[in-house]
């Protein structure tokens, strides 16, 4: 395979830090539950203490009770989105709850299925539309939030993802926040792309809940967390005993959130020097497509864009194809063709944009991360040209109509 | 990324997908008999094949297709397969064939392959047209869907040809299902698939 091995699906998953294995490895032997009252309990909750205080920095929460460790990303929204059913079921005294649900079209999955049962439940769910670049308009979002001209009630909770993992697109959540809490709603932000690629502020953000996932930030898979405002009620999703305020049932993960705690440290610490090396790395590829490779597309916003995130559309060939043949050069990516998924619908993401089904297929992510060296860069755009122009080649679908619908 | 972990598809998928035999190259000068095209490019594959025709025979064939791993070896296959076939024959090969001798193709994955044969049999089809034999091979390999009115699986594909795209359409053309209904979820299967190959 000439022994050119290049990754780069860092929004897919990140490799462990070596700090963070080692910290983990060291910890292994670390055994007590840390609920538990005697002396080695103690130890294991002062270091679920520690790590708590180090992701709540992370995302620059005052208080670390108001983070809640649960078992990843898909978790923490479910969360919040089971809270909202018994929030919006729940008559009080003869008074009708708010119901209304806004969210956007290109949330993750699990942020779209949950709010999908809610719709299934009765209540009323918005999903948001995106402009060509994938973001919001914070114009509809004001009118969705006035029951005057708008369908559905009160709104209960605003969702919008702070950064998209597929085409990288940043909302603004600090204006998306102000507009739903003056009219009384709850802010949620699945913010498990955003988190240690670009700055969170809670505070600045002014929201409710946010979504941390530890394995995009260089720690391990299988534990998360959900910020909590205080004060803001919460359902618990697994029952159990009293951990985590009886949010979160369950054992504690003593290596997973020591491991997250020590990810979410280093991942603050190098933001600044991480993002600006993403950017530059970034700009690389993005001006060696564009000059190798004739009648592209580049999807998502241009400035307000995860530092690591580069989407392309490649009419005239099929992103599994292409996926498949950079795989084959050593070269690991992601695309939004349907075929890649197993359905004939292809990414949610890229049609929201508007893009069209040609493009959507034809469309390939490349996430850059820590491992990532300018060679990569280099090595990624000598091997794409080729692969594009031998699909092209026995395409019937000509490159250049397809790039100009 | 290793040679010792085995790849997505079959060793012969990947050899007719990164070598795939037969495809058109507008500077080779292939001139073609009879072309046919199909698929959807909203569902992500689109394909043609031309062919070369001496005595009712396949002479020579060339393909393009804009589609992934699977649709790209599944018509580099078939075009191997029919080169030398009596276009009666090459007329009544199904996706399953092909899927076969490309060492078999995950259960999602068959759909990539079922363009191919279509796109062949529309060749034919336009072959035979412009011999002066339109339709000569319709209802060959025909399979009875609704045994009520005995239509069958040509007949929803031509009424599909012909713009049917939803279960109405279907019972307006040809009133399948109209008597016990039995048929009906194997008929919807068949129409999804065929709106999905002709619907565009």
């Amino acid at each position: 395979m000439g022994g050119h091995f290049v990754y780069m699906d860092y929004n897919a998953t990140t490799p462990l830090r070596d700090e963070v294995k080692a910290a983990m490895i060291e910890d292994l032997s670390v055994y007590a539950n840390a609920s538990s009252m005697h002396e080695a309990g103690r130890r294991a909750r002062d270091r679920i203490e520690k790590a708590r205080a180090k992701v709540a920095a992370l995302i620059g929460a005052r208080d670390p009770v108001s983070i809640i460790f649960t078992s990843g990303g898909s978790e923490s929204n479910n969360t919040v989105f089971n809270t909202m059913y018994d929030l919006g079921r729940a008559e009080k005294g003869g008074a009708k709850p708010r119901r209304k649900i806004i969210t956007t079209a290109i949330e993750h999955p699990c942020v779209m299925n949950a709010a999908r049962r809610l719709a299934d439940e009765g209540f009323p769910v918005v999903f948001l539309g995106v402009d060509g670049s994938g973001r919001i308009d914070l114009a509809e979002l004001e009118r969705e939030l006035d029951p005057n001209r708008s369908a559905g009630g009160p709104t209960l909770l605003v969702s919008v993802m702070a950064a998209n993992n597929e085409i990288g697109t940043v909302q603004d959540i600090g204006a998306i926040a102000e507009l739903a809490k003056a009219s009384g709603a709850l802010v949620h932000s699945d913010a498990v792309q955003a988190a240690g690629k670009i700055p969170i502020d809670v505070e600045t953000w002014g929201v409710d809940y946010i979504t941390l996932s530890c394995h995009k930030i260089y720690g391990p898979k299988g534990i998360g967390a959900l910020y909590i405002r205080k004060g803001v009620r919460t359902e618990p999703l697994i029952r159990g005993g009293h951990q985590e305020l009886g949010i979160r049932a369950g054992t504690y993960n003593n290596q997973g959130i020591l491991g997250f705690g020590l990810a979410a440290e280093l991942a603050l610490r190098d933001l600044d020097s991480f993002a600006e090396r993403m950017r530059g790395l970034r700009e690389r590829l993005r001006k060696g497509i564009a000059a190798k490779v004739p009648d592209i597309r580049f999807n998502g916003h241009a400035t307000h864009v995860l530092p690591n995130t580069l989407n392309v559309s490649f009419p005239g060939a099929e992103g599994e194809a292409i996926l498949l043949s950079l795989d084959l050069e050593g070269i690991e990516v992601s695309t939004g063709s349907a075929c890649a998924s197993g359905s004939l619908e292809p990414s949610h993401v890229l049609m929201a944009t508007g893009v069209g089904p040609e493009l959507a297929h034809g469309s390939i992510r490349f996430s850059m991360g820590r491992g990532t060296t300018e060679d990569d860069v280099d090595y990624v755009i000598e091997k794409l040209a080729p692969i594009i122009r031998r699909l092209r080649r026995m395409s019937t679908l000509p490159s250049s109509v397809a790039a100009s619908t | 990324m290793s040679d010792t972990f085995q790849w997505l598809y079959s060793p012969v998928v990947k050899e007719h997908f990164m070598n795939p035999k037969n495809v058109f190259d507008p500077e080779e000068g292939f001139t073609a008999d009879s072309e046919g095209v199909v698929g959807n490019v909203k569902c992500g594959d689109q394909m043609m094949f031309m062919l070369k025709i001496k005595d009712d025979r396949i002479d020579d064939v060339r393909w393009k297709t804009y589609g992934c791993a699977s649709a790209i070896a599944s018509t580099s296959m078939l075009s191997e397969v029919i080169k030398g076939m009596a276009i009666r024959d090459a007329y009544s090969i199904k996706p399953a064939d092909i899927a076969s001798r490309l060492g078999g193709l995950p259960e999602n994955k068959i759909h990539c392959s079922v363009l191919g044969d279509k796109a062949l049999r529309a060749a034919i089809d336009s072959y035979l047209e412009k011999t002066g034999r339109p339709g000569a091979f319709k209802g060959e390999e025909a399979v009875v869907i609704c045994n009520c009115l005995n239509i069958t699986d040509k007949d929803i594909e031509q009424a599909v040809k012909d713009g049917t795209r939803n279960w109405e359409q279907l019972q307006a053309a040809t009133k399948i299902g109209t008597v016990c209904g039995g048929c009906k979820p194997k008929a919807e299967e068949l129409l999804h698939e065929l709106v999905h190959i002709y619907g565009n």
